[in-house]
């Protein structure tokens, strides 16, 4: 378990819906096959993670 | 590698040098062995699978270290320092009581190996992960090594710990590169192809660049805001 917890925290980190974020845009590239889809939804998943921390 | 200098020096003052010596030298063999094992093995993972599942950790990677340089940047988070990190380190290890195994301080061999294993493993995921995507793991892991000397130089030279690199300006350029190889890799693993190939690159890390100084100075105003109510 503390293995899991360690790699969890190694790769998520303290906010698990910017790594979500981050593969619901590459689902989204993968599924429509162009490069302009990712850029905005990194942008956004970054504001929105820092909105959470800043509160 | 900072903070792992800062972990040693203080283990070694406290706790002898031998065991935290020895305590860095067999994180440096773990570390390798990791490299060592998991490279070979990235070699032969086509190269758009090999883009997409690096591209994607380097981009969950990069938006930590982005979002934690981004808050220190605009003061919602306190500043990494290193000196009252290694005031602590130092208090832990005076006050932690003696063990020894195979004729080393069991406190200080762990603390240093703790330390520098943890913080290099960070190092050995770059390695790995720039060094697969470009063919060339053992340029990437020379690249790191010289770094890795030279900060142990330096602290070697200063004993104490490095409290005047402007770190969070380095973490943040390492949060850029991070999410901006990750946006690049793992669009095109996952199909896409950039518009004027590799240049796009200069592109992704300008808007990466720009949009990362607009969150700093819309934090920035929000706190000055709050603080002002």
């Amino acid at each position: 378990m503390r293995f899991f917890r360690f790699w969890w925290d190694f790769v998520v980190g303290d906010d698990w819906l910017a790594a979500a974020g981050v593969v619901v845009g590459l689902a989204a590239t993968a599924a429509a096959g162009v490069w302009w889809i990712l850029p905005p939804v990194v942008a956004l998943v970054l504001a929105v993670s820092l909105r959470r921390a800043a509160r | 590698m900072v903070e792992a200098l800062t972990i040693v020096l203080a283990s070694g003052l406290t706790r002898g040098w031998r065991s935290s010596l020895t305590g860095v030298g067999a994180a440096t063999v773990a570390l390798a062995a990791v490299v060592a094992g998991l490279g070979p093995a990235l070699t032969v993972v086509p190269i758009d699978d090999l883009r997409l599942v690096v591209g994607a950790l380097l981009l969950t990677f990069g938006l930590q270290w982005l979002r934690k340089a981004i808050l220190r940047a605009s003061g919602l988070k306190a500043r990494h320092d290193e000196e009252a990190v290694f005031a602590q380190e130092l208090r832990d290890a005076e006050t932690a009581p003696r063990e020894e195994h195979a004729g080393l301080d069991w406190y200080g061999f762990t603390l240093s190996f703790k330390g520098v294993f943890l913080e290099g493993l960070e190092v050995a995921f770059i390695v790995l992960t720039f060094g697969s995507t470009q063919g060339s793991i053992p340029l990437a892991a020379v690249g790191a090594a010289a770094a890795v000397v030279l900060v142990a130089l330096v602290g070697v030279a200063a004993r104490a710990p490095l409290a005047r690199v402007p770190e969070n300006a380095m973490k943040f350029a390492v949060g850029v590169m991070l999410t901006t190889f990750g946006i690049f890799w793992s669009a095109e693993g996952a199909g896409a192809r950039w518009p004027g190939g590799d240049a796009a690159l200069l592109a992704v890390l300008g808007f990466v660049v720009l949009w990362s100084a607009a969150l700093v100075a819309a934090l920035r105003r929000r706190r000055v805001a709050v603080a002002a109510a």
